[in-house]
């Protein structure tokens, strides 16, 4: 096979930096040039161009699909249906509901109907009208709420409306309090807008396989569903990580990666596909819309004595992730607090929406929005200071979760909002460009009232509720130009998180090697898992530091053997005993030797939720944030700007301190445009704004200066005292400048993100 | 599809009479985006970018002439001074990167109700400069634009330039969007105090099918004002004022905002920029732009 040209790339290897410092990127530099190579770059010799034709309605059934037009069309090569679906025409990451091809009906406005390979994508384009595809064109259902109880509406599967249904009942379900206080909260379709879109080249391989180049964020998941769907083993289906812009959980599910390959082994010939930043918005699956209904009751003091809430996620036409959005909103929807008693029931459902599935903060997003809420509503009735309110009734290590669970580990909650309360305030804003409405020049300060708002949320890492979470690394260690290197292989995508810096940190700390070579991510080696749920640095940190350690013991026997010395550390080129002295130099030691070992890891076992009551050790490990902000909002127009956003985090142990703070910068500014911007609006299940001209993503004027408070309190369960990132910042951002918003305002304002519809009452 | 290049005024206008359906292209911030997304297929591109006179400004008649192509960071930075509001305007259009493409002229041949520049040239009475191989017309620019996304134009005809007297008195322009920077008007307002003339001009942007000016708002305030002996404006002055603008209006609900979230941030906005342009009449001096 001859591989695609622009990828993958060859990355720095002579950086240098272990654990705990923060050594450059080796992507950093061609990122910052603009030469490194996305997926979107890949090119091929002889290759052709696919596209996808999709449906307009949300909701029709397909009398007949006509081609012939399509494929007469000059330069265009093959066009192909459900019909030529090679294997089962049905995928999924939990339910195998989703066509790769619809069939005989659609049930979201974007779905695939039809696929097209020509000589230029712009000849793809045409053809793609020459299809004809009749519609009978059918009501969409489109309420979370009606879809999960009312019986009369179409049943879009074979078992009804209802994805998962939990209920978690903790203590005394029908607990009674001094001061009750609930609200009805909504929650927008966020979307994960990462800036490369979806792209793939497939090439047809002699074995009759096929070789996919791809931007993912998993790419075993993709390997086994693709080979289904093509109807071959899963060995001659084989992924190449390429340049991937951006993930946030969107890249989860597949999208272009049957469809390339069809026609690649239709035509045998390479095939490209590369969707454009509109087809992107239909391309991928969006966060789940969320309405919850909140009864939180406290005595007097503020002593939380119960929670009630009722919960409901619109998955849209697919299941993809919305059985774990259920099992993560219900079991953490009281929040990082001690709440004695609960009745939680969420449900998950099918509608002709579009689909939603993984995004940075799962499941946690939206009840975090309800019960920060609802933190702030209490601290009213009570009277009481909200932080304090929130410190009051902050969990620690041995508290126990809703669900039963014992919390093992450090969970200093009540530190993390101390923290961002005791921070120094900003002054008043006196910068024109720094008010609300920023560069417009709409207020020079009349109508701007300024408010505090608090966030804190708890997040699980990795995955749940008794899956076997692990992940796999191979280290080859050898003398090359009379250098010991290392060259570390996983399949763990980097998705710009910065994963490809912390395996080399970790191997040149625990092999004491300077030069660490990154093998392209690919599936000749195990499986790593998803870059999701905030769990690579602790899986594959933890697997590419089990095989070092593997490696290490095959260096420590080879040193006996040659000087009869026990050596127990490996440290600057230097095999090393107990007593710091230095046994042999490594490259002398290693000679021709190759020492190659793979490992694996996998977190501590966790369990599944009782179906009835919801009990259960669901989750390995939690993280927690706290945000707070200080906005201006002109109460005039609604405008908002957040002034400052501050964060405090428990991460454990930071492996790389600038990366760290770079995930709680980016998940803020996420969180924040939740919060007042970022919404894909769905009318009748039809997209009203697939584009960056109208949906929104804060730029620099909208994301404030930081203070950002890292605490490092290990827990002793994973490798090197790690608990994930990525997450937690996300979602404690938007109840943080929603509750802001609602300080200055006085406004209940319950559904996010906060337009200036909302705050002026028109 | 057809790409022309020509290298003076002169061929240009004969390429376009010959070719009438060329569409015109100069910094591309909007026709490029229509090709990219497939919503248009013209049949051939004249590009302007090698005619010098388009891309000049200077003084005709007492007036500055800016040449069609003329980029917005060139306005922001150069005419700040004579043309205040509509470098205001120009400072809130896209990024840095479109500023240094995106010109009047483009704004003016797309005619998009959404417009930055628009309210500023209604507010300041601008004049189109249109040229075609019959010879050159000025159209006022409140009779330029004719419906949603049209004007004026011949099918022969290209914008060659608008002509802008130098302000006399204060200007300001404001305009309403969801985020604090690179976003497209919500609603748009633009005020230029005319002291010479004893009379207030005024633009709405994203208001209704055309940027349009608020007439009787500008014929209320007119009778308001003192401009022989300047005081501070009543409140009740101010709101009138901006309620006139609001009525002067015709939004529609779409995915940017409500029909009435429009009306109502018109109506603020119309207030607090005639204030602040009264304020500085009454002595503030003037602000500086950008």
């Amino acid at each position: 096979m001859s591989a695609p040209a622009r990828s993958p790339q060859v990355l720095d290897d002579k950086i240098s930096g272990g654990i705990g410092a923060s050594p450059q990127r080796p992507d950093g530099t061609l990122k910052v040039r603009g030469e490194f190579a996305y997926a979107s770059d890949l090119w091929h010799e002889n290759m052709v161009w696919g596209a996808t034709l999709r449906s307009p309605h949300p909701h029709a059934g397909i009398r007949s699909i006509g081609i012939a037009k399509a494929l007469a069309y000059p330069g265009v090569h093959a066009v192909l249906t459900h019909a030529d679906v090679p294997g089962e025409n049905a995928y999924g990451l939990k339910h195998q509901d989703t066509p790769v091809l619809a069939e005989d009906r659609v049930r979201y406005q974007g779905e695939p109907v039809a696929l097209v390979a020509a000589d230029h994508p712009e000849i793809a384009r045409q053809a793609l009208k020459l299809i004809e595809v009749d519609y009978e064109v059918w009501e969409p259902v489109t309420d979370m709420e009606r879809a999960a109880h009312d019986e009369t509406l179409p049943r879009l599967h074979e078992n009804g409306n209802v994805v998962r249904h939990q209920r978690i009942v903790k203590g005394d379900p029908d607990a009674r309090a001094d001061v009750v206080v609930s609200g009805v909260y909504e929650l927008g379709m966020q979307d994960q807008a990462f800036l490369g879109p979806e792209a793939g080249l497939a090439v047809p391989a002699e074995d009759g396989g096929v070789d996919l180049y791809l931007a993912t964020q998993w790419l075993h998941v993709d390997q086994k569903q693709t080979a289904h769907a093509l109807g071959l083993p899963v060995e001659k289906v084989r992924l190449t990580l390429s340049g991937v812009g951006g993930a946030f959980g969107g890249r989860e599910d597949l999208s272009m990666q049957v469809h390339s390959c069809m026609l690649a082994l239709h035509l045998g010939r390479p095939v490209k596909m590369s969707y454009n930043r509109e087809e992107s918005f239909f391309g991928h699956v969006h966060r789940h819309p969320a309405r919850m209904y909140y009864e939180h009751g406290a005595t007097k003091d503020g002593d939380l004595v119960y929670v009630k809430a009722r919960m409901y996620f619109d998955g849209g036409a697919y299941a993809s992730k919305t059985p774990v959005v259920v099992g993560n909103g219900t079991t953490l929807s009281v929040g990082p607090y001690n709440v004695p008693n609960a009745h939680i029931e969420g449900w998950g459902v099918y509608s002709n929406n579009p689909t939603c599935g993984a995004m940075r903060g799962l499941g946690a997003v939206q009840p975090t929005y309800a019960y920060e809420s609802q933190m702030d509503k209490l601290a009213t009735a009570l009277g009481m200071d909200p932080a304090e309110l929130r410190i009051r009734n902050a969990m620690s290590e041995g508290s126990t979760t809703v669900t039963g669970q014992v919390v093992d580990f450090p969970a200093p909650v009540a530190e993390l909002v101390r923290r961002v309360r005791d921070m120094p305030l900003p002054p008043p804003n006196t910068d024109e460009l720094g008010f609300p409405g920023g560069a417009a020049n709409t207020t020079h300060g009349e109508g701007v009232v300024r408010g505090i708002g608090y966030g804190v949320t708890i997040k699980n890492i990795a995955y749940a509720e008794g899956l076997d979470d692990y992940s796999t690394a191979r280290v080859r260690l050898q003398v090359i130009g009379g250098e010991p290197t290392a060259l570390v292989h996983t399949a763990a995508a980097e998705v710009g998180q910065g994963l490809v810096t912390v395996q080399q940190q970790i191997a040149r700390s625990e092999l004491g090697v300077e030069r660490i070579t990154l093998h392209t991510s690919d599936t000749s080696v195990g499986d790593a898992g998803s870059s999701s749920a905030s769990r690579q640095t602790y899986l594959t940190g933890g697997a590419v530091r089990n095989a070092c350690l593997a490696v290490a013991e095959r260096v420590y026997a080879l040193a006996a053997e040659r000087f009869g010395v026990e050596a127990t550390n490996l440290s600057g080129g230097k095999v090393v005993a107990a007593d710091g002295a230095v046994v042999a130099d490594l490259a002398e030691l290693l000679g021709e030797d190759v020492i190659e070992e793979t490992r694996e890891y996998h977190h501590r076992k966790t369990y599944p939720l009782d179906p009835e009551t919801g009990q259960g050790n669901a989750h390995v490990q939690y993280g927690f944030s706290a945000h707070r902000a200080v906005v201006d909002v002109d109460t005039e127009l609604g405008l908002v700007k957040v002034v400052q956003l501050d964060c405090a985090q428990d991460v454990g142990k930071a492996i790389n301190p600038d990366a760290v703070l770079g995930q709680i910068h980016g998940g803020s500014a996420q969180g924040l445009g939740l919060a007042v911007m970022e919404e894909i609006q769905v009318t009748d299940g039809v997209v009203r704004n697939p584009s960056f001209t109208d949906y929104l993503i804060p730029t620099i004027l909208d994301m404030p200066p930081m203070r950002v408070d890292i605490l490092e309190r290990p827990d002793p369960h994973a490798p090197y005292g790690v608990r994930g990132v990525g997450e937690p910042p996300t979602i404690s951002a938007t109840p943080a400048v929603a509750n802001a918003i609602r300080a200055a305002t006085g406004l209940e304002l319950p559904r996010v993100p906060i337009k200036p519809e909302h705050l002026t009452g028109t | 599809m057809d790409f022309f290049r020509p290298d003076s005024l002169a061929e240009a206008l004969a390429a376009k009479a010959e070719h009438a359906d060329a569409v015109p292209i100069a910094g591309g911030t909007d026709v490029m985006v229509e090709l990219n997304f497939d919503h248009r297929r013209p049949a051939a591109l004249l590009d302007l970018g090698r005619i010098v006179e388009l891309h000049e400004h200077g003084r005709q008649d007492g007036k500055v002439r800016i040449g069609a192509a003329v980029p917005y960071a060139r306005i922001i930075d150069e005419l700040g001074r004579e043309l205040p509001g509509l470098a205001m305007a120009a400072r809130t259009v896209g990024s840095p990167q479109i500023r240094n493409r995106g010109s009047v002229g483009g704004n003016l041949g797309a005619a998009s109700p959404a417009g930055d520049s628009h309210p500023a040239l209604l507010a300041a009475n601008a004049e189109v400069e249109i040229a075609s191989i019959r010879g050159t017309r000025m159209v006022p620019v409140k009779d330029f634009y004719t419906g949603v996304k049209r004007n004026v134009l011949a099918p022969d005809e290209l914008i060659t330039a608008v002509h802008i007297a130098p302000a006399t008195g204060a200007q300001q322009f404001s305009k309403v969007g969801t985020r604090n920077a690179m976003v497209i008007a919500v609603c748009a307002f633009g005020l230029a105090l005319h002291p010479d003339q004893k009379r207030v001009g005024t633009g709405l942007g994203s208001a209704a099918p055309t940027p349009r000016p608020a007439t009787k708002a500008e014929e209320f305030i007119a009778t308001e004002l003192d401009w022989e002996s300047p005081k501070p404006l009543a409140d009740s002055v101010l709101r009138r004022f901006g309620a006139l603008v609001a009525e002067a209006a015709s939004p529609i609900d779409d995915v940017r905002g409500s029909a009435a979230y429009r009306r109502h941030a018109l109506a603020v906005l119309a207030r607090r920029t005639l204030g602040w342009a009264w304020s500085e009449h009454l002595g503030g001096g003037r602000r500086a732009c950008a």
